[in-house]
This record gives structure tokens, sequence and C-alpha cells, in this order.
């Protein structure tokens, strides 16, 4: 049995296979509307999220499965105290597959010890998200039709931001990548992240404190939110702010063929005026997160 | 100053100077009841200074601490006077049920009778971090 914990649990070919069937599943969903019959996926949520939770919820559907679970910790056993690897050992009796979030990191892992069933980490507080970077890769490879030679830009929150930070070991493992990491100094990639999937794999890559100057080189440029509690006191983060919102004026600078990517949910850190732009790609971003999911269920629970 | 040689037991030597004290509380030295010898900034050729642990019966010790805190030091042990064998630390792969992971957000902090596990992740560098949240010891 095989679960989904980190991203780097899955090998490049595991993931191209995946990213196949989700674009076979866009072009030909009617093949795919039994192909979880009588299979049941619990969600369980022991903190709020409406995306990635509707996203999984929608992906079993969408095979022909069903769904059960509770979407906060307080309409579970964990406000009686009961341990993650207890409840986990209960639902593997009711489901077929699990979809986890938790807001203790390392949460999935210790689910996937004592579950009977697949467990999928759909984000342990601020260490994983591997659903979120396999959508992230889905968008890529759809929109730019190759994962080699692309010049990717992060912006934005890249020390805390787990999804960042799982989509550079992701990208890592193509040929031809480059990374330009745009952050205010207080929001730098981390050390261990840059030296293990950037530096020693002798990954070209360029750090900068604007955004302006850097947008005519990129491919692909992902977007993250500057949150204000992040910063030590509110005038850096007045002064940083604005270096990092993505306007159309920016967006002139830019090539013809770039993707902005974001995990969403947005808040001010890319204009609404952004959004019509034809390479604004966030919101068929997160459209291609319930396919993935799909193919990532099936995989999971070996049916085809 | 002058510390007698042991008869039988174990020495450790070579421990960075300073960091005995911590050594002897994770190895839980205090609960032996034999003599033991704790010596601190004793002169080394080649460390300048360093500390040395000597124990006066045969211990079973756990060298994943010692790989931990301090690889660089050695195990002398101790027969009839004589060194009898001499072990230098590797580094384990995984350290077990020794330290706990102090990253507040980390699932090892609330669920119950769980091993808490690192991993050598750098050598190089004797980095661990914890098998589930990937928080670095130390930090």
């Amino acid at each position: 049995m095989k679960n989904l914990i980190d991203i780097l649990d899955l090998s490049v070919e595991e993931i191209d296979e995946m990213i196949a069937v989700a674009n076979d599943i866009i072009d030909h969903p009617e093949n795919y509307r039994e192909a979880c019959k009588y299979k049941t996926l619990a969600t369980l949520f022991f903190e709020p999220s409406t995306r990635t939770r509707l996203s999984f919820e929608a992906a079993m559907l969408e095979l022909g499965g069903r769904v059960l679970g509770f979407s906060e910790a307080n309409s579970s056993s964990a406000a009686k105290g009961e341990s993650v690897g207890d409840t986990v050992a209960v639902v593997s009796g009711y489901a077929d597959i699990i979809a986890m979030r938790h807001p203790k990191e390392g949460a999935p892992l210790v689910a996937s010890m004592k579950a009977t069933v697949p467990i999928i980490n759909a984000g342990d507080g601020g260490h994983n998200h591997p659903t979120q970077t396999l959508t992230d890769l889905l968008t890529i490879k759809r929109e730019k039709g190759s994962f080699d030679n692309l010049t990717i830009g992060v912006c934005g929150d890249l020390k805390f931001g787990r999804t960042v930070h799982s989509l550079i070991a992701a990208m890592s493992r193509y040929s031809g990548i480059k990374f330009v990491l745009i952050s205010p100094d207080e929001l730098k990639v981390p050390s261990y992240v840059k030296n293990a999937h950037i530096r020693n794999k002798g990954i070209p890559y360029e750090q900068t404190t604007t955004l302006d100057n850097v947008m005519s080189e990129l491919d692909v440029l992902y977007m993250t939110r500057v949150q204000r509690e992040r910063f030590f006191n509110e005038e850096d983060y007045l002064r940083l702010k604005d270096c990092f919102i993505l306007t159309p004026e920016k967006m002139k600078l830019a090539k013809q063929d770039l993707i902005v990517l974001h995990p969403l949910p947005r808040v001010n850190e890319i204009s609404t005026a952004v959004d019509d732009d034809p390479r604004a790609c966030y919101f068929r971003q997160a459209r291609y997160g319930k396919f993935i999911r799909m193919a990532l269920i099936m995989k999971l629970l070996e049916v085809k | 100053m002058n510390i007698d040689s042991i008869k039988n037991g174990v020495v450790i030597d070579h421990i960075t100077a300073g960091k005995a004290m911590q050594i002897y509380n994770m190895l839980n030295i205090d609960k032996l009841d034999c003599q033991v010898a704790i010596i601190k900034n004793a002169s080394s050729t080649q460390m300048g200074r360093k500390d040395i642990i000597k124990i006066a019966s045969d211990i079973d010790l756990n060298l994943d601490v010692l790989g931990l805190v301090c690889p660089n030091a050695t195990i002398n042990v101790i027969r009839d006077g004589e060194v009898l064998e001499k072990r230098r630390i590797d580094l384990p792969e995984r350290i077990v049920d020794i330290l706990r992971c102090k990253n507040p957000r980390c699932i090892t902090t609330t669920e119950q009778e769980i091993h808490h596990i690192f991993v050598l992740t750098n050598a190089e560098e004797g980095e661990y971090r914890c098998m589930y949240c990937d928080t670095k010891v130390g930090n």
C-alpha cells in the first residue's frame, strides 16, 4: 500500500504517469465516471479548508465514489483527545482511502503508520502539501507543455510558504531549470531548502528583492501571499508589501508566454486587474487540482 | 590534577570541551552506583582542551547519544587496567527516543506513545532532522 505524505515520495515517472491520467480525465471524463464505484474516501480535516477539501470530495464524486468525513477538529473525536493514530485506525474500517489535513506537522506520517488504507496528506501545518504541488505540476505541464528548460520565479513568502518549498523540490528534478527567488530579506528561502534542492544539485538561481527587475526573464511566476504577521514591525511590512504585488504594469514587462500561478487564497498580492490577462493561470490551476486528485486517488486505490 | 586509572570500565575520551555534563545527563550516568570521574578542560595535544568521562564499571553505552552530541569522542574499554578495545563513534542513521522535537507544531508534541525519531540528513555536518516535521536538531 502506498501513501502520499511528501511530494518526493513520488518518482518523476509516477508524477508523469499521474499527469497523463489527469490529462486523459480532462479529455474523456466519461471514461472515469465509475472508476471508483463502491469506493469511499474519508476527508479528515482537523482544520478548516475550503478549496482542498471540496477538491478532494469533487474528485471522488466524479470518479463515482462516495465521501464521508469531517471538516474541523471540533466535530471529530480529536476534541475528546483521541490520538491521530486511533482516529485513522477506526476510519480505516469505514473508508478505502483517507485524505487528511492536520495543523500538526507530521500528523499524516503518523496516520500512515496506523492506517490500513492509503493516506493522502492534504496539508500538515506549515510542513507539506503535496497535492498542491501535484496541482502546480499539472498546471505547468498543461500550460507550458514541458517541465524542462524553464526559468521559474517564486515570489512572496519563501520562508514559511510550504507550497514553495515543495515546488522547488519537485521542479529541481527536471533539466535546464533556473530558479529566481523573489522575496524580502526577512522571508528568504530557508538555507536547508536551498542547499538540498538548488545548490547541491548545481541548479542556477538568482535571489532578489524586487519583481520588476526579473519579470522579463520568467517562464513561470509562482506568487504567494506576504502576510503582515510575518514581519517584525509594521514599517517593514508597509515598506515591502508593494514590491511583491503583481499588477498589470508589471505584467507588461513579462514574456508573452509567461504563466502566473498562485496556490490561492489570494488577498491583495495579485491585483484583480491581472485576472483577465490570459497569462493568469491561477483559477485554471484550482480547477486542475480536482483532476490531479482524481488521478492520485485512482493510483493509490490501484484502479484503472 | 591526577585521577587514577580505572581497572575495569569505560573511558569516553576526546569529548569536545564543555560537553561532558551533557553526555553525563543524556547517558543517565547519574543512575550508576560505581565510581565516575568527570574531567573538564583537560589539555590535549590534538584538541587543545577536551573533556573525559571515566566510568569504573562495564556498562552498555548508548552510542547513538554519543554520535549525536560528540561524534569525535572515542571510547576505550578497559579490562584489567589495559585498553581492550578502542572505538570511534559513527553517526547513527536514526536516533530513536533520545531527543524530543522542539517544534511546537510537531505531531510528537501531542500524539501519545509515539517514537521520537531523528534521521541523519547531512553526515558532513552531523545534521539530524525530525522524521515527522523535518525540524533540525538544535533549532
